[in-house]
């Protein structure tokens, strides 16, 4: 794998990865962008969590799907993508797009406009979100890329996946960080989780065990202004 | 207080009593027959008196008489008579058995019994269907009855409760669950009486408001005071041995220590933190060649250890208890004749409580010695025994009472049966801590139990409380009240990990993931601490030097340890700020050089030194030193404000110092000073007017400035997720579920905290996280009243070298997390680094 840069700026759009020799685009806010093919890819939108808590009594404040959409609304104007790719769980279940406030659709609409939009089936998904538009897949092949919703066991090069929620911890200075992060080994990726209100699962946990050559690969920890690569061997566990 | 006269006490005091009393060879005492009196005329009073006094027993009195009194022609059951509620389980059971013997020896027809988290599900029910007359319990359990449906029939027996240690109680969340309670009881049971049981407190009128209310007609509760008994006896413990210059051990003393436990039958020593605990008690043991039965107490450890040592120590059977804070509150401890204070106590009222516990008798004076760790907590010991000889109480500042619990409790209330807003509001105003809290605000904190209170109004069909067609509230279904049960209470523990003493076993260092391995459990210990360990590194905890093994799911597993020295020796577990009043005294004694022979021979060559090399500070002044030292350029701000104040304005000087350009890298904080380091030379900035103190201190930091960095603080999101969980916006036990890790629930009210801000920057719930962070986290009123005072005051020293009153700070630099830069800029600067090494490997 070839570092190419560690930070990123949205005005000089430059490839941060390699993966199966596909230069990839990691953005800060949690996406990859494809450019020879122009697909923005988004994993985890866990969209309409908070009132899937909310029906149990926990009243997450309402306004998770606003914020997720508000980002991937920055994205889509950054990048101006020919296609969005929503990796699995887009809907945190499968009542979710129902709950939806029309402000929030009307804008997942918009984002729409003008462009290709898959969402792939998820656990979390598994039947396509009724009247949302887009177009329904299980998985999808884009040039040597792979894409799924949950990472395949054992060496799968070319794929990228989601469902895990990748963090990364470090210890700097006698303070520790814990950020999203994209996990690679330069053959795979595994997208963090883009939902507002989706948790993390650190990539020491054993979940992650098996889907990179020899168990070695790289956090780009998601920062506020670029994306920063640690070695595997350095990161914490919970 | 001079209802003495009114109160003849043959007229009062059944004969019983007076025959039991006499059998003991004692006569009541004036307070008790004091609170007696107003007890029996329906008036609410509050009993201040010094540990020793017969304070539980005053307490007591009335409804012991009372019970007397009402005794054989009350053969069926009459509910309960009186609540007894103190804020430590422990208390409970202690005052149980103080109470055990009067009842048995005069053979009254009283039936006490206790009610904790630890009390049998199935006794817990029967003492709803067959309550005793005494009930001994605590705020959150209380708190667990009003939400019961049976509460009405439950509380309006009661006739009196009793508040204990409300000094400890009162200024915290938990007291603001106990003033709601008070208030709900007060409805069920009108006639209701309060007794509050406090030790001295330098503002007793906010304590006798609590304990009424307002509706009733009286502004405050009757008052019962004691004055002190014997002054105490406290030394400073003086030293020909080399003082260390910082540091908190206090390690060079322990043997003469050691000597005077010999000499005294029992002997409680207090630290500070954990750690000083467990030094303390491992220096002991190396240097104990009589084997003299010596213990250790402390929150961390195991509950049954400390059951264990509390028992042995009341049997008499140790010489000698190291403990921390959590003995602090008045447990009966028995023969205890010297305190010793390792490091200064930081406040009068501290110390006097822990000196306190030595010697129950008042008439004779509690013995105890302190030892200063380094040459500053010298000054610093004397200026503490000077404020409590002066008989100076730290200042307690009333605290309004927390949104947060009032969800809870607004919830509670609904559980128990429906409610009308409108007479609920007017019965939570009653209580003093909510006393200020507008109807608005009341409204916004029922909407968010119902539905959330959210300006997107989306989720009325999920409310968990309705106002129905009547106009009166109730809860929408039984899982509602059945999850607030599982949730109720104010105290959030840091997420703590047991520790197992796992035997010596060859796995693999490190391993994360399920072990066939079991272990003794040593007690708990806070998951950030754990954070910082690497497998193979050693570190005190529960009297012995561990190695950390492993992390596996919950459990850290340690095995002992052979090294003499632990390799992480900091455990900074609930160190406390040194109070404003000590603090103007300890500036005092540096400013008054008259006062210096007095001090010990190294200290006063010390301050000697910083007259020479810089300058000794008057006591209005701000004395800011700057020097170059290992390649770094430093700036130290003698504030002399505590550490949390000191540590809130480091977080904003840096800000600052940024915007000017100063490069800076980071800062350590101290009771005393900050000191700040940066790239450039801040001494040659400020001497070229590239760098104004006057604006660097300038009052303008607490506007913006404090908002942009609280808003955006780790401090923030912890106190937020408190509020969270408080207020049951995230539940910490959900119904059928397996206990989740506190690590997933801080990564999501991180989460909830982003998007709230964003959305409604004014939700209720925000509102209660500021508050509780403005507060008491970060000692705002402090560096307010610091930076008005210093304005115009103060004094630039450039150095070229380090100044003997900068080294204790610069001592803890490198034991102390260093705060200052932003994640973003640590995250760079880290991934950076690997990624050189990565490259260099290649």
């Amino acid at each position: 794998m070839t570092i190419r840069s560690a930070r990123l700026t949205h005005d000089a759009i430059e490839p941060t990865l390699d993966v199966a020799g596909v230069a990839l685009v990691a953005d800060p806010l949690g996406a990859l962008f494809e450019p020879a093919s122009g697909a923005l890819i988004v994993a985890d939108l866990h969209l309409e969590k908070g009132s899937s808590f909310a029906r149990r009594g926990q009243m997450l404040p309402p306004y998770d799907t606003a914020t997720t959409l508000g980002r991937l609304a920055r994205l889509v104007a950054a990048y101006q993508p020919r296609a969005v790719i929503a990796l699995g769980d887009s809907f945190h279940d499968d009542g979710g797009p129902a709950r939806m406030h029309a402000a929030d659709r009307a804008a997942t609409a918009e984002l729409q406009r003008g462009r290709d939009w898959i969402w792939i089936a998820g656990n979390h998904d598994p039947a396509p979100p009724a009247g949302l538009g887009g177009e329904a897949r299980d998985a999808l092949a884009l040039g040597a890329l792979m894409l799924r919703h949950e990472p395949t066991a054992g060496a799968a090069p070319g794929e990228l996946a989601g469902h895990l929620h990748p963090v990364a911890k470090v210890a700097v200075r006698g303070r520790s960080l814990r950020r999203r992060c994209f996990a690679t080994d330069g053959a795979r990726v595994v997208l963090p989780a883009f939902g507002a209100y989706a948790g993390g699962l650190n990539v020491r946990d054993k979940a992650f065990a098996g889907l990179f050559l020899g168990d070695a690969f790289t956090a780009w920890m998601l920062g506020d202004a670029g994306v920063y690569a640690f070695a595997s061997r350095g990161l914490r566990p919970d | 207080m001079s209802t003495r006269a009114r109160v003849p006490s043959a007229a009062v005091l059944p004969d019983r009593f007076v025959r039991w009393f006499a059998g003991r060879g004692w006569s009541p005492r004036v307070h008790q027959l004091e609170l007696m009196a107003h007890a029996q005329g329906g008036r609410d009073a509050l009993l201040i008196a010094p540990t020793g006094a017969g304070k539980t027993l005053a307490g007591f009195l009335p409804t012991l008489v009372e019970l007397a009194e009402r005794g054989a022609s009350n053969s069926g059951n009459a509910g309960i008579h009186t609540l007894y509620v103190s804020p430590l389980k422990a208390l409970a059971v202690d005052v149980a058995r103080n109470l055990e013997r009067p009842i048995a020896e005069m053979g009254l027809p009283v039936r006490v019994e206790g009610r904790t988290g630890d009390t049998p599900a199935s006794r817990r029910k029967r003492q709803k269907e067959q309550p005793p007359d005494i009930l001994l319990t605590t705020p959150e359990q209380i708190a667990l009855l009003i939400g019961d449906p049976s509460a009405g029939r439950l509380f309006e027996t009661v006739k009196r409760v009793v508040v204990d240690e409300l000094h400890a109680l009162g200024p915290t969340k938990r007291g603001d669950q106990l003033a709601l309670a008070l208030a709900r009881i007060r409805a069920l049971a009108p006639d209701v009486v309060t007794v509050g049981l406090s030790a001295t407190v330098s503002d007793p009128d906010a304590l006798r408001r609590w304990l009424v209310d307002p509706r009733r007609g009286r502004p405050m509760a009757e008052l019962v005071q004691i004055a002190g008994g014997a002054a105490p006896d406290i030394s400073i413990h003086q030293t020909d041995e080399r003082l260390p210059w910082s540091g908190h051990g206090g390690r060079h003393a322990l043997g003469a220590i050691y000597e005077e436990i010999k000499r005294h039958k029992t002997t409680l020593l207090f630290a500070n933190t954990r750690a000083q605990a467990e030094l303390t008690f491992q220096e002991l043991w190396r240097i104990n060649e009589d084997t003299l039965p010596i213990a250790l107490h402390h929150g961390s450890l195991d509950v049954g250890q400390r059951r264990k040592v509390e028992a042995a120590m009341g049997e008499g059977r140790l010489k000698a208890v190291v403990a921390t804070s959590t003995l602090d509150l008045g447990i009966d401890w028995g023969d205890v004749d010297l305190v010793v204070h390792m490091g200064s106590p930081k406040g009068a009222s501290r110390l006097l409580q822990r000196t306190g516990r030595a010697n129950h008798r008042l008439d004779e004076p509690s013995k105890a010695i302190m030892v200063p760790a380094n040459r500053f907590e010298v000054i610093e010991c004397e200026a503490a025994r000077a404020a409590a000889l002066a008989g100076e109480q730290d200042a307690e500042a009333a605290k309004p009472g927390s949104l947060d619990v009032l969800a809870q409790h607004v919830l509670g209330v609904a559980c128990g049966g429906p409610f009308d807003a409108g007479a609920l509001f007017s019965e939570v105003t009653s209580a003093a801590p909510y006393a200020n809290v507008d109807r608005a605000t009341f409204d916004d904190v029922v909407a968010f139990v119902a539905t959330g209170g959210y300006a997107l109004r989306s989720y009325e069909r999920f409310a968990k409380i309705r106002k129905t067609k009547d106009g009166l509230w109730r809860v929408s279904n039984p899982q509602v009240a059945q999850s607030w049960r599982m949730n109720v209470g104010t105290i959030i523990e840091a997420t703590t990990l047991k520790v197992r003493l796992a035997k010596a076993r060859r796995s693999k260092a490190g391993a994360v993931g399920p072990g066939g391995f079991g272990g003794r459990v040593l007690g708990e210990i806070e998951e950030y601490f754990v954070e910082t360990l690497t497998p193979g590194d050693t570190f005190m905890f529960a009297g012995e030097i561990l190695k950390f093994d492993a992390l596996v799911d919950t459990d850290v597993y340690a095995s002992r340890s052979t090294s003499d020295a632990p390799k992480v020796p900091t455990y900074v577990g609930g160190r406390m700020p040194l109070t404003t009043d000590v603090a103007a005294r300890v500036r005092g004694i540096i400013d008054d050089r008259a006062s210096w022979p007095t001090l010990p021979e190294q200290t006063r060559e010390w301050l000697g030194l910083q007259q020479r090399r810089s300058l000794i500070p008057e006591p209005e002044q701000l004395l800011v030193e700057t020097f170059p030292r290992a390649g770094k350029n430093f700036l130290v701000a003698y504030t002399f404000e505590g550490r949390l104040a000191n540590q809130t304005l480091g977080m904003l000087l840096t800000r600052r110092l940024e915007r000017a350009h100063a490069a800076p890298l980071g800062f350590v904080a101290s009771d005393y000073c900050l000191a700040v380091w940066a790239l450039r030379d801040m001494g040659a900035m400020i001497a070229g007017d590239l760098l104004s103190l006057d604006a660097l201190f300038d009052q303008d930091m607490l506007g913006d400035d404090l908002e942009a960095w609280l808003e955006e603080s780790a401090l923030m999101k912890r106190t937020f997720r408190n509020c969270a969980i408080i207020a049951g916006l995230i539940e910490r036990n959900v119904i059928g579920a397996k206990r989740k890790t506190g690590r997933q629930v801080t990564m999501s009210t991180d989460l909830i905290y982003d998007v709230l801000r964003r959305h409604e920057p004014d939700h209720v719930l925000l509102r209660a996280a500021r508050a509780d962070a403005s507060r008491g986290l970060i000692d705002l009123e402090r560096i307010v009243e610091m930076l008005a005072r210093v304005k115009g005051h103060m004094v630039h020293k450039p150095l070229s070298r380090v100044s003997p009153l900068a080294v204790p700070v610069l001592l803890e630099v490198g034991r102390e997390p260093v705060y200052g830069a932003s994640q973003d800029a640590l995250l760079k600067l880290a991934a950076d680094d690997l990624v050189a090494e990565a490259m260099a490997e290649d």
